[in-house]
């Protein structure tokens, strides 16, 4: 939006529709007494030309990826997003972070969620997917909260590999959920199996993430095994980028798949707003949060789209509701629809490909010990002679973010640096960021 | 089929009834309630040998309008559930008192069955309504 007119004629045009004389007799019904008489304490405006120069002047001290050399991951990943993503979100019909009010008069909204359903259900391999949620750590509350309903248990077992945000988010929901949150701590940067079985007993969800967030690839498989030995639902936190090449939680027996969308199809926009996915198998279908599109045939036998299910959504069923999050992420979900259609199948494969061997070339190339001996799809730990914190702030006075400092959120790991590699950073950007490790005395 | 309420049944306000026999009950929804609800499109049901009591949720029914509990008439513990009902919920709205019933129970105390309203009374509390 580069311009929007406000002249008189403008504001007499509303007043009339309205249908009131003056801006004042609008405000009539507001009792005097609750009025602020006087303009509001701000500064002076500043003239469009002065403006410019100040947001310009403001937005020069970001730092982007442009700015630096980036190998920043941790969560959000520095894919690159085609033109037509943005062409396809721009167009004024689409053009909308929500559902529409009266869904079923925007039947191209509806196809547009309908569809990107269809793609998560492909990517997971699932049955059923909610038409986005916020996040890819709100998914992961309201998918405790599903599996406290379906299987009426108390507990959930989160494996501290999981996104710390995500943890922080599922900790801040459990007590108004009515439940407990038990940690399993890693084991050489992965998950024990034989751990989640002996936890999963008496347990709502298991939640595991894959690949987790040191990078490392789970035994992902073993670990939707042991929660559904011991009754809880297998719920895998997953990176829709790296379903090109590692296989689908439905496949290896999940329940329950959720995630950051952010990968596919959303730019990096400062760590948000991104979106969040949520499908589950069939069984699970009354207890999915949000909103789900239907398809269905119109009175002339026409294919037409619905909101489905809403008689357990929040306006309707407040106390019971299977979530108080029944708003979505459309106009970034339909982003994400356009990317994975745009990139297919193959697309999809050879984008996690070129990741996963920039970031094993990587690994080669960057003198420090690996901070755990596992395989891992795109991101890994490197240990370094000192805290990452202080490598990562003089790496970056250097011109090169080298990645995430582990530390901050896992206590005694000061010394781990996660290193992130996309399809965006060449051979050449690897040798650099090798060269400045060296430099700082990683 | 039209507006019934059979003499052989009890009643709470919640519009749910039970058919007594000796210590077990039958629960169901009444016509009223089918016809408030609308086409009813899902049952979900107790599990077999959970203890359900008077005055609490033991169910949820789904029509297309709304999702509601099912409030006990009386406290038990659940022998059977109508799997026909969770195949083909709209034996609820068919038939509400014969092949539309909910769950069959045993009684754990069979003196809450004073506190239930007959036919004629409950049809005049739905009348009044």
């Amino acid at each position: 939006m580069s311009f929007l007119s406000l002249t008189a004629a403008d504001r007499q045009a509303m007043l009339d529709t309205i249908g009131v004389e003056t801006f004042d007799e609008l405000l009539s019904e507001i009792p005097a007494a609750v009025r602020m008489e006087r303009p509001l304490d701000l500064e002076p405006a500043l003239t469009e030309s002065e403006l410019m120069s100040h947001l310009a002047e403001l937005a020069s001290r970001n730092v982007d990826v442009n700015a630096e050399l980036s190998f920043l991951g941790a969560g959000v990943y520095d894919h690159y997003v085609p033109a037509i993503v943005d062409a396809i979100l721009e167009r004024g019909e689409l053009l909308t972070a929500y559902t529409p009010y009266q869904p079923e008069m925007s039947q191209g909204v509806l196809q547009a969620i309908f569809e990107y359903q269809t793609a998560i259900c492909e990517l997971t391999g699932l049955d059923v997917s909610n038409a986005s949620g916020y996040d890819g750590h709100t998914v992961a509350a309201d998918a405790c909260f599903l599996a406290k309903n379906a299987t009426g248990r108390s507990k959930v077992v989160v494996a501290e590999t999981v996104d710390p945000q995500t943890r922080e988010v599922i900790a801040t929901f459990a007590p108004g959920f009515g439940l407990d949150v038990v940690e399993i701590p890693h084991r050489d940067g992965v998950t024990d199996p034989s751990v989640v079985e002996e936890l999963a007993a008496d347990a709502a969800a298991v939640i595991f993430q894959q690949p987790n967030f040191f990078g490392c690839l789970e035994s992902a498989p073993d670990l939707a095994a042991a929660a559904s030995s011991g009754g809880a639902l297998a719920v895998a936190r997953v990176d829709p980028l790296s379903l090109g090449v590692l296989e689908a939680p439905g496949v290896y027996g999940c329940d329950v798949a959720i995630g950051e969308g952010q990968a596919a199809g959303s730019s990096l926009s400062f760590g948000g707003p991104h979106y969040g996915f949520l499908a589950a198998r069939d069984e699970f279908l009354r207890r999915m949060p949000g909103r789900i599109v239907g398809e269905t045939v119109d009175v002339d036998g026409e294919r037409a789209y619905v909101l489905a299910l809403q008689t357990r959504e929040q306006h309707i069923r407040r106390e019971k509701a299977t979530s108080n999050i029944t708003t979505n992420q459309t106009l970034l979900a339909l982003g994400g629809l356009v990317f994975l259609s745009w990139l297919g199948p193959d697309g999809l494969r050879e984008i996690g490909e070129v990741s996963m061997a920039l970031a094993d070339h990587a690994k080669t190339l960057i003198d420090l010990p690996l901070a755990f001996e596992q395989p891992t799809f795109r991101e890994f730990g490197v240990r370094c002679r000192r805290p990452a914190r202080e490598i990562v702030s003089d790496a970056r006075s250097l011109g090169v973010n080298p990645g995430y400092a582990l530390g901050g959120d896992y206590p005694g790991m000061d010394d781990v640096l996660l290193i992130a590699l996309t399809e965006r950073r060449t051979v050449e950007d690897i040798e650099r960021l090798a060269d400045v490790l060296r430099e700082v005395g990683a | 089929m039209s507006e019934t309420y059979p003499d052989d049944l009890r009643y709470n306000k919640e519009h749910d009834w039970a058919r007594l026999s000796e210590d077990e009950a039958t629960l169901g929804i009444t016509w009223h309630a089918q016809d408030a609800l609308g086409e009813v499109v899902h049952f979900e049901p107790p599990q077999v040998g959970s203890e359900i009591s008077t005055g609490e949720s033991y169910g949820e029914i789904e029509s297309v309008k709304a999702v509601s509990d099912l409030i006990s008439p009386l406290s038990g513990e659940i022998l059977e559930v109508n799997g026909s009902v969770a195949d083909a919920p709209e034996l609820i709205n068919a038939k509400p008192y014969e092949s539309g019933w909910l769950v069959r129970i045993r009684m754990s105390d069979p003196t809450e069955i004073d506190a239930l309203l007959d036919a004629k009374t409950y049809e005049a509390w739905v009348a009044d309504q």
